[in-house]
Order: C-alpha cells, then sequence, then structure tokens
C-alpha cells in the first residue's frame, strides 16, 4: 500500500504522455482541478459550520482521475458517477453555482434540491448521474453501453467507481456482461485505498482491481492517478478501442481521498505519514510542475488561475446560499412518474 | 439507573451476549475498526478481536448470505448492513435463503441470525440513505421484524434476538443512536410480540413504532392540551405483532390513528388496519387514519424532507379528524 507500482502498458510504442494535448487543452485541465479542489474544500468548510446539510463524499486529492478520464471522451459519450461524484460533474464542465445550489437543496440545482451532493448530475452534460448506492452505476454504465452499441453512433461511456465497489456483485456481473457482449465502455476504478475505513488489502483477496478484468475478458490497466495526462493517456487509449468496436477495458487509478470518509470520520485507520506521502503527490501541484517545466504556465499565470477560481466560487457560494430558493414544499410530489402524479385518492393521470 | 445513548444500548447487548456465547460473532461494514458506520459496534474489536468482529468488503449479498450459512452451520451470527436501503442487495439472500429456509427443509434447519441495520430520514441524506423499508420485510413469511424506539428496548429486544433460533431484521433508526434513556445495569429480557403501552388515554389510540413512536408521545402531549385524551402504543416488533394489545385499546377508545415513516403505499400499517377491521370492526367509532410519509423518494432538501416525513403536527391533525374535530 502507499506507493504506485510502476505501470506496464501493453502498446507497441507508448506515445508520449502529453501527445496531442495543446498548452490551451492543459491550461483547462488545470482550471478544472483546481475549480474541483475550490469546490471540495468550500464544502468541507461549509459541512463543518453546518451551513450544508446531509452528507458530502469529498473529492479532494482525486482531481487527477475525474479531469483526466473526462478530457479522454467527446460531447457524446456518456459518464456514470458515484457517491464520491462532484469532481466527476464538475470534469464534464458543470457549473459552480448550480452544484452549489443542489448541494444545499435549492430549488435552482441541477436535481432541484431533491438529490444533493449523493445525487449530483449535470443531465444535459451526458453525466447518468451519482448514486448513493457503492456499485450501483455499474450495471447502469454497462447498459449505457449497450445502447451506444446498439445505435451504432461510436458512444462510448466511462464508468467511474471505487475500490470498495468492485467487492460488489453488481462489477461482477456488470464485466462479464459487458466482457460477452463486447460494449464500449471503458471502468475507471478510483482505487484510493480505501473503502470507508477498510484497506482494500483487507478487503479484498487480490491484491489490484485492474487484474480483475483478465476474468472477463478486457484489458485492465493501471496508471497514476495523480497525473492527470497519464490518466488521460490510458483512457483515451481504451476509449479509442471502445470505439472502434473492440470491446471494453477497464484503467485502475491510483489515488487518494485526502478528507476523511464523512465530516466526523477521524481517520483513525491509516497513518499521518501515509497522508503525507500522498499530499506530496498532490496532483494539481504535480500538474502544475510540469506545465510550469514545460512553459505552458508562468507562476503569475498559475496565481491569476488561482484568482479566477476563487472568485467564481464565491459567486457560486453567494448564488446558492443567499440568492436561491428553497423548493416549495407543494412541489414534493412532482417528477416521481411521467404522466401521472399523486391526488388525494392516488395516482392520477396528468391531462 | 443507569443512563446511556441508544447506541450503547446496541454494543452493551452485543458485547453481552458475545461473552454469554461464544458462538455470537459480529460482522459488516467498518463494523471493526471504524466501529459502525452509527459507532454501534464501538470498543467490540478491542474485546473480542478480529475473528469475532470482522470487518467485510462492501458486499452486502455476500454479508447477508454467509450469516444464512454460518447460522444454518451452528454460529449464532449478528451481521450489520449499513443502511436498511442497501437491503435492495441482500435481497435474495434475506427473503429467499434464509425466510423460507426452515420450511422449505421440513422444518429441520434453523437459521439463528440477526441483521442488524438502520433506516429513517433526518439526516437530508436523500433517496438511497433514508428509507423505512419494514413492509417488504413484514411480508416475507418466515422472519421477523423489530424496530425499538427507546434505549432500553433497544438493549433488550436485541438480546432477545440474538438468542431467538429465527432470522431476524433489527432495523435501528439514525435519528435516535444518540437519545438517551434508562437501562437496568442487569441483564434483561424483553419478549418479541409485546408492544409497550407508552401512555394510557381514552379518546383515541395511536399506534406507531420507531421514531415515530416519540412523535407519537409529542402529539399525545399536544393533544391533552387541547383536551383529548390520547393513548399511545409503540409496538416495538413489528413481527410477531402484539395484536391483542392494539384491539385492547380500540376497545376502549373506539378510534385508531396509524403513524409510520415508512411510504403510504403498501405501508405496513395497512396491515395493521385491516387487522382491525377484522378483529374490531364494531369497536371502531371513526375510520381508522393513517399517517405516513409522501409517496415519493426521501429528498435531500431539508425542506422537502420534512414534508415527506410525518411530523407530530400531522399526528395531531388525524387524531383530531377521528374525533371530527378536524
Ligand atoms: C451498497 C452500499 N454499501 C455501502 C455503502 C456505504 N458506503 C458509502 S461509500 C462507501 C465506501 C466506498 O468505497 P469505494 O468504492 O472505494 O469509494 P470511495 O468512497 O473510496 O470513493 C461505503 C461503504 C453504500 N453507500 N452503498
Ligand atoms: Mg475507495
Amino acid at each position: 500500500m502507499g506507493k504506485v507500482k510502476e505501470v506496464k502498458r501493453k502498446r507497441a510504442q507508448a506515445p508520449a504522455k502529453d501527445a496531442g494535448v495543446s498548452a490551451e487543452v492543459k491550461l483547462g485541465m488545470l482550471r478544472r482541478m483546481m475549480e474541483i479542489r475550490a469546490f471540495e474544500d468550500k464544502v468541507f468548510e461549509l459541512l463543518g459550520r453546518n451551513i450544508l446539510q446531509g452528507a458530502s463524499h469529498v473529492y479532494a486529492g482525486q482531481e487527477a482521475v475525474a479531469v483526466g478520464a473526462c478530457s479522454a471522451i467527446s460531447d457524446k459519450d456518456f459518464i456514470t458517477s458515484t457517491h464520491r461524484g462532484h469532481g466527476h460533474c464538475l470534469a464534464l464542465g458543470a457549473d459552480l453555482k448550480l452544484m452549489m445550489a443542489e448541494l444545499c437543496g435549492k430549488a435552482t440545482g441541477y436535481c432541484k434540491g431533491r438529490g444533493g451532493s449523493m445525487h449530483i448530475a449535470d443531465v444535459s452534460k451526458r453525466n447518468l448521474g451519482a448514486t448513493g448506492i457503492v456499485g450501483g452505476n455499474i450495471p447502469v454504465g454497462t447498459g449505457a453501453a449497450l445502447a451506444c452499441k446498439m445505435q451504432g453512433k461510436g458512444s462510448v461511456v466511462l464508468c467511474f467507481f471505487g475500490d470498495g465497489a468492485s467487492n460488489e456483485g453488481t462489477f461482477h456481473e456488470s464485466l462479464n456482461m459487458a466482457g460477452k457482449w463486447r460494449l464500449p465502455v471503458v471502468y475507471v476504478c478510483e482505487n484510493n485505498l480505501y473503502g470507508m475505513s477498510v484497506a482494500f488489502s483487507r478487503a479484498c483477496a487480490v491484491d489490484d482491481v485492474c487484474g480483475r478484468a483478465r476474468g472477463y475478458n478486457m484489458p485492465g490497466t493501471k496508471v497514476d492517478g495523480q497525473k492527470v495526462l497519464e490518466v488521460r493517456a490510458a483512457v483515451l487509449e481504451m476509449v479509442e478501442r471502445a470505439r472502434r468496436g473492440e470491446g471494453p477495458a477497464l484503467v485502475e487509478c491510483m489515488t487518494y481521498r485526502y478528507r476523511g470518509h464523512s465530516r466526523s470520520d477521524p481517520r483513525i485507520y491509516r497513518t499521518k505519514e501515509e497522508e503525507a506521502y500522498w499530499h506530496g503527490r498532490d496532483p494539481i501541484k504535480l500538474f502544475k510542475a510540469d506545465l510550469l517545466a514545460e512553459g505552458v504556465l508562468t507562476e503569475k499565470a498559475f496565481e491569476a488561475l488561482q484568482g479566477e477560481v476563487d472568485q467564481s466560487l464565491a459567486a457560486a457560494e453567494k448564488f446558492a446560499i443567499e440568492d436561491s430558493p428553497y423548493p416549495n414544499p407543494s412541489e414534493l410530489h412532482d417528477d416521481v412518474y411521467v404522466g401521472w402524479v399523486e391526488g388525494p385518492k392516488g395516482l392520477v393521470r396528468l391531462k | 439507573m443507569p443512563v446511556i445513548m441508544y447506541r450503547e444500548a446496541i454494543r452493551d447487548a452485543l458485547a453481552e451476549e458475545m461473552r454469554r456465547d461464544p458462538r455470537v460473532f459480529v460482522m459488516g461494514e467498518d463494523v471493526a475498526i471504524y466501529g459502525g458506520a452509527y459507532s454501534a459496534t464501538q470498543g467490540l474489536l478491542k474485546e473480542f478481536g478480529e475473528e469475532r468482529v470482522r470487518d467485510t468488503a462492501i458486499s452486502e449479498m455476500a454479508i447477508t448470505g454467509a450469516a444464512v450459512g454460518a447460522a444454518m452451520a451452528g454460529m449464532r451470527p449478528v451481521a450489520e448492513i449499513m443502511y436498511v436501503d442497501f437491503m435492495t442487495l441482500a435481497m435474495d439472500q434475506f427473503v429467499n435463503q434464509a425466510a423460507k429456509n426452515r420450511y422449505m427443509f421440513g422444518g429441520k434447519t434453523t437459521v439463528p441470525m440477526v441483521l442488524r441495520t438502520e433506516g429513517g430520514a433526518g439526516r437530508c441524506i436523500a433517496a438511497h440513505h433514508s428509507q423505512s423499508l419494514e413492509a417488504w420485510f413484514v411480508h416475507a413469511p418466515g422472519i421477523f421484524v423489530v424496530m425499538p424506539s427507546t434505549p432500553y428496548d433497544a438493549k433488550g429486544l436485541l438480546k432477545t434476538c440474538i438468542r431467538d433460533d429465527n432470522p431476524i431484521l433489527f432495523i435501528e433508526h439514525k435519528m435516535l443512536y444518540n437519545n438517551k434513556g434508562e437501562v437496568p445495569g442487569e441483564e434483561y429480557l424483553i419478549p418479541l410480540g409485546k408492544a409497550a403501552l407508552r401512555r394510557e388515554g381514552t379518546d383515541v389510540t395511536i399506534v406507531s413504532y420507531s421514531r415515530m413512536a416519540l412523535r407519537a408521545e409529542e402529539a399525545a402531549k399536544q393533544l391533552a392540551a387541547e383536551g383529548i385524551s390520547a393513548e399511545v402504543i409503540d409496538l416495538r416488533t413489528l413481527k410477531p405483532l402484539d395484536i391483542d394489545c392494539i384491539l385492547e385499546s380500540v376497545k376502549k377508545t373506539g378510534r385508531l390513528v396509524l403513524a409510520s415513516e415508512a411510504y403510504k403505499d403498501g405501508n405496513f400499517v395497512c396491515d395493521v388496519a385491516m387487522k382491525v377491521t377484522e378483529s374490531a370492526f364494531d369497536d371502531l367509532d371513526a375510520p381508522i387514519e393513517r399517517v405516513c410519509a409522501a409517496n415519493v423518494p426521501v429528498p435531500m432538501s431539508p425542506v422537502l424532507e420534512d414534508e415527506a416525513i410525518p411530523r407530530a403536527d400531522k399526528i395531531v391533525a388525524a387524531a383530531k379528524r377521528t374525533l371530527g374535530k378536524a
């Protein structure tokens, strides 16, 4: 546990890890990662002050995975997300204001305040949604891939899930189905070493998630999930493969969640040394250093970017907390069904 | 008498039964090192070690099924499913493999297992973490369903459940874990199928369970202030059901309000209402009223959650309707 194993990808000639990524795209990715971090730090703060209610599973530390993976797909593709879904949602370009409003349970939020953190999604971005059920999105992602295949338009699905989720039956049943039917889905496992308090090494019979792919007739690779361009390259390769009709794949991204599983989590199951090691491999710092070295970024430009991110976040906070109303309780029964609504004696057909 | 929290009562029951019977063991997600998502297994790992207090993978189906198998093979497992919402993943193992076991094998097997879980709303954690799904399990012959509302009941009933030879679903409530109550230092057991009369009254009977039983008491106080005398019954065990306690009360009051935190349609209390009309139709002076959760997935937003889940004032209003005082 701890160190990421060096990854050998089966490629005749591994392309340079930033091949084909323009400076503009790289800066866009950096910005997204910074937005996610700022958003999550704010969420954690608001939870601590009891301004945000409910539970939020915070994505800080894992930004390179969502941003790298989502940068590898196009706007005709889908993703399915998890209980730790803010990062996925933002990586696809969700609006900070509508995200924050949703977390606050406001009518202006992406899901009209009904879903909150655990059910966050900008459906217009072809995000099929976060879920409160660990592993619950894996069959759904698989089914979306089935639709993509049946419709024959070359769309693919990115299906995110955690190391812990790979011990659910849904994972195994889904990968078998996708493997047999050669579905265009890339399973992106975010291995942050723990499922809540239980270390992956204490919960799983084998050492890694990527190895499980073999049992379902698909390639499985492991990448450094703190390196956004490595995640991008690995996922892109599998996305292109899936698009060509060559079937599903699994990419395991080694990463770390900075915060406790929940606000009250004392993190007694991991050491300060381990946390320090991973903070030393911070995905934003690593990417920033690369971009500085390349000359794509300057310290000054970085500070300006941070200023912009902070500003949009402050605007999001104000929008969500001060300017947005709560939903009207009279709308409680809306949207449960298509075409029917609850009446005094039961369901009635909408005119 | 010592005053302890609901979650401490659960832990004490587990610890006492584990000391008493080496066949009893605990397994589930985050139950060992973490001490349970709601801290109800805190300290057990230290006393009993990893062999008897097992952190599992996130695998509800296997946790539940492994409890069934271990029980059939001579152990007395207490497995934890973190949220009752996740029972959806354990459904086959519990309602097919556990519930039907004894009957289908000609009465020759027993499945002495307890599945502890928790349910209910109140934390703004939305549709996958706030449900009350007891009706699904009451529906299945072969399992018992227990839903305590106080630390005293939680401890006494859990101990009874662990000693019982039937598969039992023991549903705690997430908003009760920090509630305090008197719990005797010495050992006691509470029998299954025995309701608790929380308050005597003459005008209307309010029957409830779990957190709603506390709201029923609140409602009764408000009714008393308006000169209405409500009798409050806390069922404690939904199956077996103490129907006699309800019938006796209805005989006295002639009016019945049923309060539950579960969705209205197909709610377990509908079955209670049916049983009352079957046995005591002539005692009723007014239609039975039910106060249940709205037929919508539990929403996250605090204002919507509050609207979806029964409040004491809704129980008060229902009681008044039975008295023609709406
Ligand atoms: C079916 C189900 N079981 C258990 C939980 C409780 N739970 C929420 S997150 C979590 C850990 C998930 O671990 P992992 O899949 O590794 O994702 P991570 O939280 O590390 O991102 C658990 C056990 C749940 N929400 N759903
Ligand atoms: Mg994890």
